[in-house]
């Protein structure tokens, strides 16, 4: 907290705080005022005498309603639920083993293993995609789902690796030494103590995987083509603009639904992850 | 029944020798302390038994059964670990069980022994609690608990002290003793504090850049220790050195420098004509140093110069200077002395020590 005089604490706390919330909340707000208002108040001309672009007199599910009925937009929640959730299970998997490995286990080039599971996060997507959409052809997977649950890991799980290997490194290595002295062998040392301690670790990768596959645009839009393949992001962009005409409302009403479950997941984890965060094991 | 035997035991990386050429015999029931300054070699060396770190050559054996290639698991032993390695997701009964159920106890059978330890620790009233819910000392009793729940042949104890404040220490230090002389368990125990090596252990190993300088009883260790380095370490405060020239006059051998010139008597004598002409260490421990009375011959004596009091309560220790080195001694408690006063010191004649300057060997 800010100490001193009251307009200290304005000027260095409440003031940037405020900025801060509204600057970040405002988009959100813009979704959900532009997904209720209808049609007519939303194509208004600016200098119209009842224009309002911030609120809204006569709210509207009209939107929503287009967007599950005239669109195939729960294909693509389902699509993308699907393809996050396998993506997710499958990187944090590797990302677990390859994790404790790299920070518990003595073997040769462990410390170049493991940069150099970094620095293959550190190629850009919208260079990967481009020699991954070969491989997509000759393995036959375009146009379905296999395309993305099987590259998204190729961003995941170096993520999932590294940020495993610096919440296991933050657990005291005497934990597993007893637990191996205790009668434990090294396989159920690491599943009955490791692990359940890294459960904040695990979580904080695992929603954070999820959220990165939810919201994946390029593999998505370049890999599947088909409408009914779809996942939201591509769904939403790429058939609710069609050339120059937006359905600005269903736009928003699809960006406003495809980010309740990730809101979702967050709220849900949230002690979880602030604590794989902010604090590690202590005796 | 288990006696552990350490034969030319090795750990070394690439030219670096962590522990070097360790031989050591355990006998069954022993409480043996390894004792050194950090990066001795002695944590390595309990690690080593443990199974927790590779062996680079040596055996080492429990019961005439070399255990070189056990899995930790195997070698039937319970270790308690300086930052008491506690499994934070599991309440204090889990995780006394926990080494019973990996060893698939059965399950009435696990709460017994759970429950006798706890009664002998005293800590029944917490079974239910989570590690994080302990103080430092409760702690410890659990991880002592979790150690003594299965009856292995050998505990390992390393630095189990160090985390706890001075006063806790001192009275965990008691009743781990009780615990050993009740469980007659063989325990290797490693400490960096003299204190502790010296009033826990049967048998104290001092160790110094991974070579034993010395294994003994506590007692002989402070009282005839084999080098220099021994002879400093084990004490408090600290044995007093000084280097001096050992002259020959008339048969009497003579200890002298500048500031000190002091009879050298019976056996010690015997043993330092060999040396005359040249320069050696001179040992005196503290406590060995008196006020000089009458009564006290000159030759057996020095004249210092006060440069600190230290007022403890039951004694007073007084740094003074004699010529060009300093020392401390140790003197009753009433002795009115102040700052800068000059005074005369007497010695213990029987309890002087002589290494030699270059091996620092005792002489």
């Amino acid at each position: 907290m800010i100490e001193g005089a009251s307009w200290r604490r304005w000027v260095f706390f409440y003031v940037p705080l405020t900025a801060f919330i509204v600057g970040l909340l405002f988009p959100f707000y813009w979704m959900v005022i532009t997904t209720v208002r209808p049609d007519n108040e939303l194509y208004r001309p600016w200098n119209a005498p009842n224009y309002a672009p911030f609120w809204t007199t006569h709210p509207t599910l009209e939107h929503i309603k287009d967007l599950l009925t005239e669109t195939l937009f729960t294909t693509w929640l389902l699509n993308t639920m699907i393809i996050a959730l396998s993506a997710t299970i499958i990187s944090l998997f590797c990302g677990l083993l390859a994790g404790y490995a790299l920070s518990r286990l003595k073997f040769p080039l462990a410390g170049a293993l493991g940069t150099g599971i970094f620095i293959t996060y550190l190629v850009p997507q919208t260079l990967l995609f481009i020699p991954l959409a070969d491989i997509i052809r000759n393995f036959r997977l375009g146009d379905s789902p296999w395309a993305l649950i099987l590259t998204y890991p190729t961003f995941l799980i170096p993520f999932c690796t590294w940020l495993m290997m610096g919440y296991f490194k933050s657990i005291p290595k005497e934990l597993e030494e007893c637990a191996r002295i205790d009668g434990a062998t090294r396989w159920k040392a690491m599943l009955f103590i490791i692990f359940p301690i890294a459960v904040p670790g695990i979580l904080s990768a695992g929603i954070f995987a999820f959220t990165l596959s939810w919201n994946e645009f390029i593999y998505a839009l370049v890999f599947l083509s088909s409408p009914d393949e779809k996942t939201v992001p591509v769904g939403v962009t790429s058939e609710l603009i069609r050339g120059d005409v937006f359905y600005w409302g269903e736009l928003m009403a699809g960006a406003l639904l495809g980010s309740i479950p990730v809101a979702f997941v967050y709220s849900f984890f949230v002690e979880h992850y602030v604590a794989s965060v902010t604090g590690s094991v202590k005796g | 029944m288990a006696e552990v035997a350490l034969q030319n035991l090795n750990k070394n990386f690439d030219e670096v020798y962590a522990v070097r050429d360790v031989n050591l015999a355990i006998h069954d029931k022993e409480f043996i302390v390894l004792v050194g300054p950090s990066g001795c070699g002695k944590t390595t060396t309990l690690r080593m038994v443990a199974g927790l770190e590779s062996i680079s050559s040596g055996r080492i054996l429990i019961d005439d059964k070399v255990i070189n290639d056990l899995p930790p698991m195997d070698r039937d032993i319970a270790m308690v670990f300086q930052n008491y390695a506690l499994y934070p997701h599991m309440s204090v009964y889990d995780n006394m069980a926990f080494g019973l159920k990996m060893r698939k106890f059965d399950r009435a059978d696990i709460g017994r022994r759970v429950q006798e330890a706890a009664q002998i620790l005293g800590i029944e009233q917490l079974l239910q609690r989570k590690p994080r819910q302990l103080s430092g000392g409760q702690r410890q009793r659990v991880a002592l608990g979790r150690a003594i729940v299965r009856h292995p042949q050998v505990f390992l104890f390393d630095e189990p002290l160090s985390n706890l404040d001075a006063k806790l220490r001192v009275q965990m230090r008691v009743e781990l003793k009780k615990l050993h002389d009740w469980l007659g368990t063989t325990a290797i125990y490693v400490t960096h504090d003299q204190v502790e090596a010296m009033t826990l252990g049967d048998r104290v190993v001092v160790m110094r850049d991974g070579l034993v300088q010395q294994v003994g009883e506590p007692l002989e260790l402070y009282n005839e220790p084999a080098n220099r380095f021994v002879a400093g370490f084990l004490g408090s405060p600290a044995m007093n050195f000084a280097t001096v020239r050992v002259r020959e006059a008339d048969g009497v051998l003579w200890a002298e420098n500048n500031g000190i010139r002091i009879r050298v008597l019976g056996q010690t004598a015997g043993r330092l004509r060999r040396h005359a002409g040249e320069q050696v260490t001179m040992g005196i421990r503290p406590e060995d140093l008196h006020l000089a009375s009458a009564a006290d011959p000159l030759e057996l004596g020095f004249d210092a110069v006060i440069e600190v009091v230290e007022k403890l309560g039951s004694e007073i220790l007084l740094d003074v200077a004699v010529g060009e080195t300093t020392m401390v001694a140790s003197v009753e408690p009433h002795v009115r002395v102040g700052v800068h006063e000059k005074l005369r010191l007497a010695i213990n004649p029987e309890r002087l020590h002589f290494f030699d300057t270059t091996s620092e060997v005792v002489i």
